[in-house]
This record gives C-alpha cells, sequence and structure tokens, in this order.
C-alpha cells in the first residue's frame, strides 16, 4: 500500500508558488481567480513502517519552519476546485527520483527493485468558477497531456475521498512482451510504404528498395542462414537502417545532388551542399587560420585557445520535441548539446550555452490549429526548459536571442548551443583524438533506458503530423547528467578509456553505430543495458533516445577502476558488450544474436538523392513610407517591437555568471539592463585570454531572398564579435539551418522554391565566409519545419542561426555598448543606404518591402579591421551593433543603457528619407562613442572608412534628434527605455 | 580553470580548504579557485569520498559547501544534501566546529547548512530553526546586489576579530538563485540572531539604505533583508550571494565604465582572505 504525504505552506507563510499560478492564469487564460494554493504531494510506493513515513514526513518533506505536512490524508484547506496534475506512466520525474534518495537516506536503507516515489502537485483554486472553466485551466496551462494527467475535484468530492490517491500509480504496465519480429519485404512498393509509414520509419519508397535489394543479395541470406537469421529482416536490423539512414542522423539533403536552375533559365549542378559550400568554405579558409584542431568529424569543432586548451563548440536544434512538449523539449535540447561538448574530443567541460528560439507573437489571438499549442505557452515552456536545464547544470547561458515570427506557429526553433574547454592533452594523449580499438568494451554510462524519445531521429525527419507520437517526448534529468560529467572528466584525466560519444538522436543504434565504424564492428549485448521498466522490446532499447547516456569503449584492463570511479560518483555503468574488427554491427538478446547488419551497408548504403531546385525571384510589393510622421513616435513604436524589445525578463532567469568566467554580460551599463552585442568569457583565470561569442539570424529576409537572409545572419553575428573587441582572422563559426521540406513533392508542391531557396543561402554562406576568412567548425540542418493536419499547412521562414565564437588576446581591452561620458562624440560605423526591405519599422507597418539590406564582406571587412585597431588603442568608449530595428535603436540602446543623453543630426549620413536613416537596417553599421580627446585619434585610423559624426553625448537624460525638412524630436531617456522594455516585462 | 589537483595536502603552514562537491554542486571550481588565491590550499572532495572517509576532515581548517543544485533543488533546495550530511556526518562536522575551525555555505550552500541546522547555531547545536525558501518573485534570478554588513556582526569572514584583516562593510555580489528569500522561526529567533552579532549581512539600496523588501534591491523578500548570518562565534557563515564570482574586477557588470583599477582583485576575495588569515593565526 503505497503511502501519501501532502506538504503546503503553513498559513500566514504566504505562498509565492501559488500566486505565480494565479498571475499566469490571468495574464495568459484570461481568467480571474481570488486565490490559488499549491500543495506537493509524494506518493511513496515503498515499504515503510508507519513509524518510518513519519520521519521522512517531517526530516525529509517538510521544512519545519515554513510548511506543515500530513501523511495518508488531506490538509484542511478551503477552497472551491482543486486540480491535481501528476506525470503519465514512464515519464522521467526528477522530484520523485531524488525524493526517493532522501527516503533511503532517512530510513538507512536502499529502495528494492519496484519501490519509487511519484511527485505530484495540486492546485487549490478559489474564486467563482464553473468546473469546465477549472478544466480548462488544467488542460491548457497547468497540465501538458501529452506527459502528464490531470483531474478536477470540488472541496466536496475531495471530502469524501478520505485523502485517497487522485491519480493512482504512474507505473508502466503496458509492456509489449520483449519478442523479435521479422518484416516480409517482398511485397509490393505500396505496402513497401505502409511499412515505413505505419512503422514511423521515414524511409522513402527508394531507401526501401534498396533494402529489399540488400536482403535479396544471395551473399547476405546465404550468411543469415548460416547465423540461424532469418532471410527477412528482424525488426532491430529494418529500425537500426530507419535510423542511421533518417534525414536527422544522414542529412540526406545536404549530401543529394542538385540540379539548380537560376531565374535566367541558367542551370548548374551541386555535387551535394554539404560538401560544395560548407566543407567548401572550411577548406578554403583552412589555408588561412592556423587554429582550427578538429572540425566535421566529431560531436562539435574543436578550435585551439591557447597552448594549453582547446576550445570546442556545437549548436543543435530540438524543434519538433519542443512544438509538443514544450518544457521537456528544450530541456531535452540543452542538455542534450551539453553532452555534444563532454563528448567531443576526449570529453570537454561545458563552460557555456547560448539559446536562441523562434516563436509566433506570444499575443497571437487568432486560432491555433490542431495539435498546436499556443506561442505564448510554447515560450513559457521553452524557456523554463532551457532555464532549468542550463541553470541544474551550472553551465552559464551567455548568449541568445528571442525572434517572432508568424510562421514559427507552425514550428518553434529552439536552438541550444555549448561550448566547452579541454586540455590540449589528457593522460599523456592529445585530447583531440579518439578512437574504439578492437577488444575495448562497450560502456553505457548515466541514466537507465525506457520507451522515452522512441523514434525521436524519425520524428524529426517528418513534418509535425496528426499521428507524431508521445514517446518522441523527453524531459531531461540533469543532476543525473552533471554527475556523470564529473564521472567522466575525472575518468577521463585518468586516462581510462579510448573512445566516447554521447546517446542522442537514435539513442545507442546511432552512437554505437558511429564508434564501431574506427575499429570496423561491434557486439551488443542488449538483455544487459539497464531499464527504467522491464518490457521493452530489444529494438526498442537499441533505439531508445533515454536521456543523460554517454557510449564509451573501455580498455579491458581499465573497466575496473572505471567502474570503481563511477560507483563514487552514483554513476550507473554497464558493459553492454565488445567492439570488433568483424566489420558487422551484431546484436544480441539472452544469447541469441537478433540481428547482423553489414558496417558498409548500414552507412554508405543509403541511396543518394537527386533534387530539383528552381529560383524565382518572389514577385514583392513596393514599400510605402510616409514621411512626416513623428521621428519620436515612430522611435518608440520601433524600440517596442517583439524582435528589439528587452528580453531581459527571460535572459535574468539563466544563471550567466556560474564558473566565474564572465567578462561582458547579456545586460550592461549603469542599470545593467542594456542589451549587450557578444558574451565575454574569461575562461582560464591564470590567463587574460578571453571567449567571445555572439548570434546572427534573420528569417524575416527570407521571403525577399535568403541570399541575404543569411549574408546578413553572418554580418550580425561578426559585427556583435568586433564591436566588442574581436579580430578579424580569430572568428570560427557555426551554421544551424532549419529549413521548411525542400523536397518537390504532392505535399510539397513549391519543394523546387525552397531548394532554390536553400541554394541561395548556401550560395551567401561560402560567399560571406570566404571573404571573412571563417571556418565552418560544426553546424546542423533540421529540414522538415513544416505543420500538416487537414488542409492547413505552415511552413516556417526558411533560417539560419549563425553562431560565431572569436578568441581574444586580452578581455582587459573589450569595450561594452553603453555610453560611457558626457562630452563623447557620436559616430556611426558603416554605410546606411534605402534598404528598409525586411525591417521592423515596415513590419509594423504590415509590410515587407523589397529593398532587403546587402552585405558588402570586403568594404565590411576594411572596416572591422580597422575598428578593432581602434578598440585595441583603446580610443572607444562604446560601441553597439545596429541590427534589428536600425539606427535608431542602437542610439536609444547605448543612451539609455549608459545613463546619459544624445544630441544626434543624421543630416550627415546624406540619405534624403529620415525614415530609411533611422530605422533602415543596413548592415555592418556600429554606433560609436569616442572621448573627446581621442576623437582625432580616432578618425584617422579610420580614415577613408565610411565613419560620419552625429553628435554627442550630453549630461541630460534626453534624447534629441534632429533630421531633414526641419524634423526635430527629443524625448526623456526613461520614456524610450520604458518603450523598450514593457512590451516582454512579464 | 583550477586544475583540481589533488595533491596531498600535507601539515605544512599552508591553511587547507575542503571543498565539498557531488550531487549537483557546481561552483566548486571558482569556490576552490577563490581560496586558492586568498593563499590557502584547497581541495575538491567529493561528498561519497568524505562520507566514506569522516577523519578526512581532520587535515582541514575550513569547509566549504559551495553553490549548485545538489539533486536538482528537488523537494527543497539543499534539504536531501542536508540530510545526508546530518545522518552521515554529523558528529564529524559537531567535531570539526567544536574544534573552532571555520566553514562557509555559499547559496545552495548557504542553504545545506540552515537545513541542516549547521546554522545558526545556537548554543551550539545543529537545529533548523530558520529556512530559505522561495523568492517571492517566484523566480530564478541572476542579478547583482548590493550588501552591508550589520554593525554588531561578529562574522569572522567579514574581517570581525581578524588580526590585519578587511574590515567589509559594504559590498556588491551577484545573486543567483531561485529559493533565497531567508525566514526565521519566529521573532524570537530574528531578534537572538540580531542580539548575537550573527546578522552578517544585508541587502540595501544602491546607496546603502536598507532595502527594507523592496525588489530587486531585496531580490527574494527575505526578512528583515537578511542575505547572510553566522553563528554566534562568526566563525560559521552563509550567505545567498556568491562572493567566489566576484574575485576578478572584470566580473563586475559595470567595470567597463571604471578605470582600469591597480589591483585586479574583486571585492569578494576579501572574504576569503579574512577567513584564510583567521584560520593561519588561530588554527595552524
Amino acid at each position: 500500500m503505497p503511502h501519501r504525504i501532502e506538504v503546503g505552506m503553513r498559513p500566514g507563510m504566504g505562498d509565492p508558488a501559488g500566486d505565480a499560478v494565479r498571475r499566469r492564469i490571468a495574464d495568459d487564460l484570461h481568467i480571474e481567480v481570488d486565490a490559488v494554493q499549491v500543495i506537493d504531494v509524494y506518493t511513496l510506493n515503498i515499504n515503510l513502517s508507519d513509524d518510518e513515513r513519519e520521519r521522512a514526513r517531517s526530516e525529509l518533506f517538510t521544512d519545519p519552519v515554513i510548511q506543515e505536512s500530513v501523511g495518508n490524508g488531506s490538509l484542511d484547506r478551503s477552497y472551491n476546485y482543486l486540480i491535481e496534475v501528476g506525470f503519465r506512466p514512464g515519464v522521467t520525474d526528477n522530484v520523485g527520483r531524488s525524493a526517493a534518495e532522501g527516503v533511503a537516506d532517512v530510513i538507512g536503507r536502499s529502495l528494492g527493485s519496484g519501490e519509487g516515489v511519484f511527485k505530484s502537485t495540486q492546485y487549490l483554486i478559489s474564486g467563482n468558477l464553473r468546473r469546465g472553466t477549472c478544466e480548462h485551466i488544467a488542460r491548457d496551462l497547468l497540465a501538458n497531456e501529452l506527459i502528464e494527467r490531470w483531474v478536477v475535484k470540488t472541496h466536496d468530492e475531495m471530502a469524501a475521498l478520505q485523502g485517497e490517491s487522485l491519480l493512482g500509480l504512474p507505473i508502466v504496465t503496458d509492456q509489449s512482451s520483449p519478442e523479435v519480429r521479422t518484416i516480409d519485404l517482398e511485397v509490393s512498393d505500396d505496402d513497401l510504404m505502409r511499412i515505413s509509414r505505419d512503422g514511423m520509419l521515414a524511409l522513402d519508397l527508394r531507401e526501401m528498395q534498396t533494402i529489399q535489394a540488400h536482403y535479396r543479395d544471395e551473399a547476405i541470406r546465404k550468411r543469415r542462414k548460416g547465423l540461424g537469421l532469418s532471410e527477412a529482416p528482424t525488426d532491430i536490423e529494418l529500425e537500426i537502417l530507419a535510423q542511421t539512414w533518417s534525414e536527422h542522423c544522414k542529412h540526406k539533403i545536404f549530401s543529394a545532388r542538385v540540379h539548380f536552375t537560376d531565374a535566367d533559365g541558367a542551370t548548374r549542378e551541386i555535387d551535394g551542399l554539404f560538401k560544395t559550400y560548407i566543407k567548401g568554405t572550411t577548406d578554403e579558409v583552412s589555408k588561412k587560420v592556423d587554429w582550427l584542431v578538429s572540425v566535421f568529424h566529431d560531436n562539435a569543432g574543436l578550435i585551439r585557445f591557447d597552448e594549453n586548451w582547446h576550445f570546442a563548440l556545437k549548436a543543435e536544434t530540438h524543434n519538433s520535441p519542443s512544438a509538443l512538449d514544450p518544457y521537456g523539449g528544450a530541456m531535452t535540447g540543452i542538455v542534450g548539446v551539453n553532452r555534444d561538448i563532454l563528448g567531443a574530443g576526449l570529453g570537454c567541460r561545458c563552460i557555456l550555452n547560448t539559446d536562441v528560439f523562434c516563436f509566433a507573437s506570444p499575443f497571437h489571438d487568432k486560432d491555433i490549429p490542431a495539435r498546436l499549442l499556443h506561442p505564448r505557452r510554447v515560450l513559457r515552456g521553452v524557456h523554463q526548459g532551457v532555464k532549468d536545464g542550463g541553470n541544474e547544470s551550472g553551465i552559464p547561458d551567455v548568449n541568445g536571442a528571442i525572434v517572432f515570427h508568424e510562421r514559427f506557429l507552425g514550428k518553434p526553433l529552439v536552438f541550444c548551443g555549448t561550448g566547452g574547454l579541454i586540455p590540449v592533452t589528457v593522460a599523456g594523449r592529445p585530447s583531440h583524438e579518439k578512437a574504439a580499438r578492437p577488444g575495448d568494451l562497450v560502456v553505457m554510462v548515466g541514466g537507465r533506458i525506457g520507451k522515452d524519445g522512441i523514434h525521436g531521429a524519425t520524428f524529426s525527419s517528418e513534418e509535425l503530423h496528426e499521428g507524431s507520437p508521445a514517446t518522441a517526448v523527453q524531459i531531461g534529468d540533469p543532476i543525473t547528467q552533471k554527475k556523470m560529467a564529473d564521472f567522466i572528466l575525472e575518468a577521463r584525466d585518468q586516462g581510462l578509456f579510448t573512445c566516447i560519444t554521447d546517446n542522442g538522436a537514435g539513442g545507442l543504434s546511432s552512437s554505437l553505430g558511429e564508434m564501431a565504424q574506427k575499429p570496423g564492428g561491434v557486439e551488443v549485448h542488449l538483455d544487459r543495458a539497464p531499464l527504467k521498466y522491464a518490457g521493452l522490446a530489444p529494438w526498442e532499447i537499441f533505439l531508445s533516445e533515454a536521456q543523460e547516456r554517454m557510449s564509451l569503449s573501455v580498455p579491458p584492463e581499465c573497466i575496473d577502476a572505471f567502474n570503481q570511479l563511477a560507483a563514487k560518483h552514483a554513476v550507473e555503468s554497464t558493459v553492454l558488450g565488445t567492439f570488433t574488427d568483424s566489420g558487422w554491427l551484431e546484436c544480441y538478446y539472452e544469447g541469441k544474436l537478433i540481428g547482423s547488419l553489414d558496417m558498409t551497408f548500414l552507412h554508405d548504403g543509403v541511396p543518394r538523392m537527386e533534387l530539383e531546385a528552381r529560383w524565382e525571384p518572389p514577385t514583392l510589393k513596393p514599400e510605402v513610407i510616409v514621411e512626416d510622421a513623428d521621428l519620436i513616435d515612430d522611435l518608440k513604436g520601433v524600440l517596442g517591437a517583439l524582435n528589439v524589445c528587452s528580453k531581459e525578463t527571460f535572459v535574468r532567469m539563466y544563471d550567466h555568471e556560474v564558473l566565474a568566467q564572465s567578462v561582458l554580460k547579456q545586460f550592461q551599463g549603469i542599470d545593467h539592463d542594456g542589451p549587450g552585442d557578444a558574451g565575454v568569457l574569461r575562461p582560464v583565470p591564470e590567463s587574460h585570454r578571453g571567449i567571445a561569442i555572439a548570434c546572427g539570424i534573420c528569417p524575416k529576409f527570407s521571403d525577399i531572398d535568403t541570399y541575404h537572409m543569411m549574408a546578413n545572419a553572418i554580418d550580425e553575428a561578426v559585427r556583435n564579435l568586433v564591436a566588442v573587441g574581436a579580430r578579424m582572422g580569430a572568428i570560427a563559426g557555426l551554421d544551424n539551418f532549419c529549413w521548411p521540406d525542400p523536397v518537390q513533392s504532392e505535399k510539397t508542391p513549391d519543394g523546387a522554391y525552397k531548394l532554390a531557396q536553400l541554394v541561395r543561402c548556401c550560395d551567401a554562406l561560402y560567399d560571406t565566409c570566404v571573404a571573412y576568412d571563417i571556418p565552418l567548425i560544426s553546424g546542423k540542418d533540421s529540414m522538415k519545419n513544416d505543420y500538416k493536419i487537414g488542409d492547413t499547412k505552415i511552413s516556417i521562414p526558411p533560417t539560419v542561426l549563425f553562431t560565431a565564437a572569436a578568441v581574444l588576446d586580452d578581455v582587459r581591452r573589450v569595450v561594452s555598448m553603453d555610453v560611457k561620458n558626457p562630452g563623447d562624440a557620436v559616430y556611426v560605423l558603416g554605410e546606411t543606404r534605402d534598404e528598409l526591405g525586411g525591417s521592423e519599422y515596415l513590419a509594423l507597418r504590415g509590410q515587407l518591402g523589397v529593398h532587403v539590406p546587402r552585405v558588402n564582406p570586403v568594404a565590411a571587412r576594411r572596416l572591422y579591421e580597422a575598428l578593432a585597431d581602434a578598440i585595441a588603442k583603446g580610443l572607444v568608449a562604446s560601441c553597439h551593433d545596429c541590427s534589428d530595428g536600425g539606427l535608431g535603436v542602437a542610439l536609444a540602446e547605448s543612451a539609455f543603457a549608459g545613463g546619459f543623453g544624445m544630441d544626434i543630426d543624421i543630416r550627415p549620413i546624406g540619405l534624403e528619407s529620415n525614415i530609411a536613416t533611422l530605422f533602415s537596417e543596413s548592415a555592418s553599421r556600429f554606433v560609436v562613442t569616442v572621448p573627446r580627446d581621442h576623437a582625432e585619434a580616432f578618425e584617422t585610423a579610420l580614415a577613408g572608412l565610411p565613419v560620419t559624426r552625429l553628435g554627442a553625448v550630453i549630461p541630460e537624460e534626453v534624447f534629441r534628434l534632429r533630421g531633414h525638412n526641419g524634423a526635430r524630436g527629443e524625448a526623456p531617456l526613461i520614456d524610450l527605455k520604458t518603450a523598450w522594455q514593457r512590451p516582454l516585462q512579464w | 580553470m583550477v586544475a583540481h589537483d589533488m595533491e596531498k595536502a600535507s601539515r605544512t603552514v599552508d591553511v587547507h580548504t575542503l571543498v565539498i562537491t557531488g550531487f549537483g554542486i557546481n561552483c566548486d571550481n571558482e569556490t576552490a579557485h577563490a581560496f586558492q588565491r586568498a593563499g590557502s590550499k584547497a581541495e575538491r572532495v567529493h561528498l561519497n569520498d568524505l562520507i566514506a572517509d569522516p577523519a578526512l576532515l581532520d587535515r582541514f581548517q575550513i569547509l566549504a559547501v559551495p553553490g549548485g543544485f545538489s539533486f536538482g533543488d528537488d523537494v527543497a533546495s539543499g534539504r536531501i544534501f542536508a540530510n545526508r550530511l546530518r545522518y552521515r556526518l554529523g558528529d564529524a562536522l559537531q567535531a570539526f566546529v567544536a574544534a573552532g575551525k571555520l566553514a562557509i555555505g555559499i547559496c545552495n550552500g548557504f542553504q545545506v547548512l540552515v537545513k541542516m541546522g549547521m546554522l545558526p547555531l545556537f548554543d551550539g547545536e545543529f537545529r533548523p530553526e530558520t529556512t530559505l525558501t522561495h523568492n517571492d518573485s517566484g523566480r530564478f534570478e541572476d542579478r547583482w546586489v548590493q550588501l552591508t554588513a550589520d554593525p554588531a556582526t561578529s562574522c569572522v569572514w567579514l574581517g570581525r576579530g581578524v588580526e590585519n584583516g578587511t574590515l567589509i562593510n559594504r559590498i556588491e555580489l551577484p545573486v543567483r538563485h531561485g529559493e533565497g528569500k531567508f525566514i526565521p522561526q519566529n521573532d524570537a529567533v530574528l531578534e537572538r540572531l540580531r542580539a548575537n552579532g550573527q546578522v552578517a549581512l544585508r541587502y540595501t539600496q544602491p546607496d546603502g539604505v536598507p532595502a527594507r523588501g523592496d525588489y530587486p534591491a531585496n531580490p527574494n523578500g527575505s526578512v528583515d533583508d537578511i542575505a547572510a548570518i553566522c553563528d554566534p562565534s562568526g566563525r560559521i557563515f552563509g550567505l545567498m550571494p556568491h562572493p567566489e564570482a566576484y574575485t576578478c574586477y572584470t566580473h563586475h557588470p559595470c567595470w567597463t565604465r571604471r578605470p582600469e583599477p591597480e589591483c585586479p582583485d574583486g571585492a569578494g576575495l576579501g572574504l576569503f582572505r579574512n577567513a584564510v588569515r583567521y584560520a593561519q593565526d588561530k588554527l595552524l
């Protein structure tokens, strides 16, 4: 009989958690309730005496100073309705897991198998409400039915229940028997596709036929017979092939041969987008930079930080899971990319996170299509998931963005990036080289395996549809991962393993499949894998994407020391098999061979796609501008645009200083609330060298031309770095593509256009990065960001997140964005052109426009180099990049961040239009302030470059503006700051 | 990054600090680094190693429980870690305190010390009489706060009773927590804390005026603006803000607005220096 403990705040102590829920009900659902009380409920499925339960209640679950609690009963509270929310069976319950450890401590014994604690939460709601309203609150705010269950009861109904458990124990009972099936592929093409669809394999007909042909091969048939395997593939074999060949893992679109037809009818063949443009860029740039250590083949790119350390960087997306469960999806995104860094080289220590999200407006007031969540709910959930994942892992979040566009309603984008450091040498070996050897043991460490995340790799290789599986969602467990990370870094320094990689998409199938390539084979015994609960089929064990696991190869002579160290860190470590040089991936279950795949067929057998791309410039409506408007009002409007306004509410909730490396934080200036450009860290306390990191992302330009979207994104990231003092030639890049499906088909009739957009984007990536000497050290693509249910189809705007990082020689020379002193001269650097296309100014007026900002990387580079010199010489007081919103926004932000006003005349810029001058988003520009006595030296340093003096910093806290045609305006700084802060000040 | 050199601390004239790690603690590296900068040897020791050999503590003069998310803050921040310390190391910690040694709990470490009753340590007994709970804002936040020492404090870490120590009266530090609201069990406990000089630091306005609960000067709603307390001897110290995150001037959010200082240290280092100096004088 399980025990139940209810814990609540003692009357009179307040209830901040309850108050927060009450506010969210009002803000998000527009329902006023009088009060909400939150009660924590712990269901202890543990064999306890009443005395033991009472000790657990008082010593573990109850804070004697502020809380009260009751065992196997209900707290005496008044309310109208009670909503209890708890997890569905099998969903990761972090609090329950920790509480179980706490109970074991109290009772002085470890828990038996099947014993555990389950956490649920009661919300006691007071107010004049109907049951239906409470059900709405439960369904649309408190619970996510994909992972949680809920029940609504009145006070009287509860009294009748006498403290019984409302939700029952969330124990997995729906157990498939661990049998192995075979799948007959000797069927029609239609049936092949049915097998692919019904099995969530996401394989197309050509791929299914390739597999069919492989199993018809006489040599294969003969071999299988000799091994006692069926002629037809077993379920695990087909699942492994589907996972390994998925778009998510194999990047088939970026590997495809593309036939490109330009607007003028000219055609060209592209021998793989990845090879041509991405690898092509790095091959070209690597002739000019000498700090690349390891690119493309590992979990993350590695570059040299100094003679003792390498720096690793990687960014990932977690879009599809975040669409279904924003909190769990986003958290797995962040802890997942952390594992990429932990698995880069022989294991890097994570030192920074970045996060960039794309949503529809949180103020969206139209209908929400089926299975989609309101963007406000997605924003809150994603933010909280990334916040909890990063904070609990002890990794600072140092840079990011939140971008809004209506078509992200169809699929939110969640980019999570992580950087890490690794000593150049660990245990006497170069840290960036690793390889499992035949005879090394296959070891899995970290969490256990459940049904979570099965088919994640194939699921994210499709659009979001009616049948998208709930099991694709997981919840991260940062503490289990933190313990594992602490352990792995110690094991690394002791030289206890030869290779490491993380278990992400595709689980063991992916990690072991990859690790087995070097030695040339692997033998895995799936019945040895530790499970969260019984009843997983062998293929599920192999494919599960249960989190917090790494795969390692451990030499047999090291395994005892390895396991002892794991035990010290309370980390589970299991030997699953052996790496071999047999040429085969072999899976066993209870001693029986259940799958055997040719490594060559597995990795190289997927047929290459041939794709059509046709570029036609879109027909665009010219922008309509009214010049006589009040410039200050326009400026306030743009400052309050969602893509411009302050995101401080969200950023403050990230720990951005843990590890004590912070040099430039996200928010700067006299009141620590001005928007910084790049994050800067000093990661090695003995050294003044630093790392600057920044992001560029501008999907708003994609509907005009993806070439310029890409060029602007790169330029934005680069100028953010240059703004703090980074130098050209020291910048490394990451490209993360998120595209709507670009493969022409019945459901994507405009695939050839979308692929042409991708080609143009890649053209810009190559052109710009080569001009800037930026090697691409890692990247990722997510190519199916569409929503389709019924007649509703929403495709995201093509989006690339460009993350850029630079090693800085001396962090003491960096510059922040806030103005420093009255009297300093104010300049704009770079050319301001009539380029309002895609601007925030036009977007506020419902227009897209035509004249998209164009990057001239050759000219920009000269400016960047001169500016970096000026910063290094100490001539610059503040420097801020001009991006979303244009010059007006950059001036205002610099001023109110520094707490001093500005007197600005925009006429010297030389554009006739005040609007274009202030709000055009022309690339490669900065607002710079320079102390009066450095102005001459500064102007000399930038001689021959586009430098325009606009005015001065003034002591009054007021922003004054003069333009053409007698236009004048002024506003107190606080008004501008308020306009900028208010929209998302939640 | 601090090399986590596990070199065996030998009985020399050096002060030795044990920085406890494991189970989600995540400020152990920079805390160890701060002690090293302050002149102590510092060793990161996993909780399980300490449980396996409590006598390890004998070699150390200072114990640090750093910040982090032990056990994910699940159930309540610091609670599960605190219970484990109390059940498994209670006697060893009692002896450590009785020997006149020093301890600091920072953020999650403060929550641990409070929840196991190692603070406020009235009458030398481990008894939970105060707590740290959810911020009034309902949010985890990272922001810099202004702190002012209680004039009556006996806190060694703030330089009280330390020969050649640095008196710390006002200091800026970052807070990074979701459960930092300090609440004493009742008015009598609060009165006793004040009377004993056990209130160490309070949140104040940027100009040093008491915050009186005003957000964000008082970032969490702590009773009497209390950010840090110590035991009656001033040797056992717990605080929500992070002194180990201000060991270099470039950690401060406004450093780019100030001239380059002659000394590159951050003010947080002063707390560690005071403790190490005290240990050198009194415990070696």
